[in-house]
């Protein structure tokens, strides 16, 4: 695919935009058209839903408890950061949903509804709602008016998901499926602990990185 | 980001893990074959102690040959599964007594068999009519169907197309000497993927498909 | 019948200085009929043709201005206007939204045949139309890059438009692949709008624009409008205050 060229998407910011803010030469350009929003965001919801998708299946690392460490939680955040609560609510949503019709977009190149069963299940049920939690924090990172402020905020708006939503969700999830207790379940956990900090990290450099890049993706923000 | 290996080969696509078959498992809606596998889901959690559990699981497996799903089908990825499964008897009869051991882990292999027992039995051509089914009453906050099953569409087409782009970005990383560096690869693919989405919205809206 | 009526793009662009986002303006102000069978729209990268390509159908909507296609206004009849004018991207991946050919195909036939059945043999037959039969159940990932935009032609061709607009159609094709696109669609009854760098095609339309800096600088027949590009391209450009002085801004 080459979406590179470089006139492919009036929505980006062309360079001979410059060229038309000659002054003197035009009366005041009109202010512009709302651009269609139905297609677009049903575009960013499927290929963020598939972004998590690519993250799960790349390759992961096992851990004993059953539940691997991969960068399926990166693309969580991510999704949720960049599209904001709702749409990133919705493109997880349609990832776990396919997921468990069976296509093999999990961790491990697997699919179905067996995921229920596994150890995993409570993180996996978590994320629609980690991305919608990541997302509304986000977009409170992203309203504070000092820019540099806005990247250290965006991680602790990944890692406040991470810790309000995705953890205690995979604890339960713990509890329910391997019959320990709380406790023994919070020590299976921590082991996420430092690859989370990590993939948050990330997650908010990659979203500064597209909101950069398209600027109007933050218009679209709900 | 992983180094080394690119992903390949891509992803296998929208076929999943579905076996074919005409057995009497095959032949049932995929809509009751959901509802016994949450009734499953529910059941298992129970207290029944592990003759139970054992012949819950025995029902299970019974199922699978009965349906005739070969058995590196239905195993598939359940190799984890039963390191775990060992891992957890062995420290559950440990903590708790071997009968409790015996049960959890007996359950955890009939719920993720009893799962890979309707995926293999069931096109994910139905489940996700019954998915698209189930999304209708979403209509009511501004999800109509059709758009749902869009996007399902463009959810399954869009995988391979990331994979890839994923793997170009790595390529780009590599050239540039830049491979151990997350973000060389990351952000580049995740800029070319928004791009990639934008793109594919003006085309939805060139083709009247959201209109 | 394509008619553009002092249409004007703008856009917002942020302020690299983090100050608020100002309005640019992408293209315009633009007046045009087009009623040829084949137009060509040539032009720099970034010069707005793209932008030009996308106001035929609605796809960009004019800041300012009208844009009509046979009587139809496409700020207040988009979808009457989208089923009138097809459009084909230069990616076809972008424009492909099912996993396999047929699929895909039936997406757009969805509006006019209901049942989904006779769909998919009609889906098979546009296939057909376009040499693709034997492809019609693989995955899109496995067509090469020639046939994706085959299929993304065939997909919008099905609903059979009336006029057919292309945005560097070829430019990621191989000679080959061009060649075939190209004889494709010089043989379409459509009205057909193409965006090219492929001068060589551009010489076989019945008119040419040649757009720059967001106007139109010239609207000719093939050679002479060809030969202003050549020139435009190879002189170095002089300022902005050279802009809209071409022959043909209205």
């Amino acid at each position: 695919m080459s979406t590179s060229s470089p006139d492919d998407s009036t929505t980006r910011t062309v360079p001979s935009a410059t060229a038309a803010e000659v002054p003197g030469l035009l009366t005041d350009p009109p202010p512009p058209q709302p651009a269609r929003r139905t297609s677009t965001d049903v575009a960013l919801v499927a290929t963020f839903a598939a972004f998590v998708a690519a993250c799960a299946l790349v390759p992961a690392i096992p851990t004993g408890s059953g539940v691997p460490i991969t960068l399926q939680t990166f693309g969580v955040v991510v999704a949720g950061l960049v599209l904001g609560a709702r749409r990133g609510f919705l493109a997880v949503t349609l990832y776990l949903v396919v997921g468990l019709a069976g296509v093999p977009v999990f961790a491990e190149m697997t699919g179905g509804l067996g995921v229920l069963g596994k150890p995993s299940v409570g993180y996996l049920l978590a994320f629609p709602l980690a991305a919608a939690v990541a997302g509304w924090l986000g977009g409170l990172a992203l309203r504070v008016p000092r820019a540099a402020w806005r990247y250290p905020l965006l991680v602790a708006a990944g890692l406040g998901s991470s810790f309000l939503v995705t953890h205690p969700a995979g604890i339960l999830g713990l509890v329910a499926r391997l019959g320990v207790s709380p406790a023994e379940a919070l020590a299976i956990d921590v082991v996420y602990w430092p690859g989370d900090v990590v993939k948050n990290l990330l997650a908010a450099g990659v979203t500064l990185a597209v909101l950069r890049a398209f600027p109007d993706l933050r218009r679209g923000r709900r | 980001m992983t180094q080394g290996r690119p992903l390949r080969p891509p992803w296998a696509g929208p076929l999943g893990l579905h076996h074919p078959g005409a057995g009497p498992v095959h032949r049932l809606p995929a809509m009751l074959k959901l509802l016994l596998l949450a009734a499953t889901g529910v059941v298992v959690v129970l207290p029944l102690g592990p003759w139970v559990a054992a012949a819950g699981l025995g029902v299970v497996v019974l199922l699978t040959a009965l349906a005739r799903v070969p058995w590196h089908r239905a195993t598939r990825g359940l190799l984890p599964v039963v390191l775990t499964a060992g891992a957890l008897g062995t420290y559950q009869a440990w903590v708790r007594g071997p009968a409790t051991g015996a049960e959890v882990a007996l359950d955890l292999l009939t719920l993720v068999l009893a799962g890979a027992l309707v995926t293999a039995t069931t096109r994910a051509d139905d489940l996700l009519a019954v998915v698209a089914r189930a999304a209708r009453p979403l209509r009511h906050v501004g999800l109509p169907p059709e758009t749902v099953a869009l996007t399902v569409g463009l959810f399954l087409r869009t995988v391979p197309v990331l994979v890839q782009v994923v793997g170009e970005s790595r390529d780009a990383a590599r050239a540039r000497g830049l491979d151990r560096d997350p973000r060389a690869v990351v952000v580049p693919a995740a800029v070319r993927m928004v791009g990639h989405a934008r793109t594919t919205g003006d085309a939805l809206a060139a083709r009247g498909l959201t209109d | 019948m394509i008619e553009l009526d002092a249409a004007e793009v703008t856009a917002w662009s942020p302020d690299p200085a983090g100050g608020p986002d100002r309005v640019v303006r992408l293209l315009g102000p633009v007046s045009l009929r087009l009623a040829e069978r084949h137009v060509a729209v040539v032009g720099a990268n970034g010069s707005g043709k793209s932008t030009l390509a996308r106001l035929l159908n609605g796809l960009v909507l004019p800041s300012a201005g009208h844009v009509r296609v046979d009587g139809l206004d496409t700020a207040s009849d988009g979808p009457a206007v989208r089923r009138r004018v097809g459009f084909v991207f230069t990616d076809p991946d972008a424009q492909i939204v099912m996993p396999t050919p047929v699929e895909d195909v039936a997406l757009s036939l969805r509006r006019t045949v209901p049942d989904a059945r006779e769909r998919e043999a009609r889906a098979l037959d546009v296939l057909a139309r376009y040499g693709l039969a034997e492809r019609a159940h693989v995955s899109v990932h496995a067509l090469s890059g020639g046939q994706r935009q085959l299929l993304a032609l065939a997909a919008v061709l099905a609903t059979e438009p009336a006029v057919l607009v292309c945005d560097e159609p070829t430019t990621l094709l191989d000679l080959r692949w061009r060649t075939h696109v190209d004889a494709l669609l010089a043989t379409l009854d459509q009205q057909v709008v193409v965006v090219t760098h492929d001068l060589e095609a551009a010489a076989r339309a019945e008119r040419v624009l040649v757009v720059d800096e967001g106007l139109v600088v010239a609207d000719d027949a093939p050679g002479p409008a060809l030969a202003h590009y050549r020139e435009l391209m190879g002189a170095p450009r002089p300022d902005h205050a050279a802009r809209g002085a071409g022959p043909a801004a209205s």
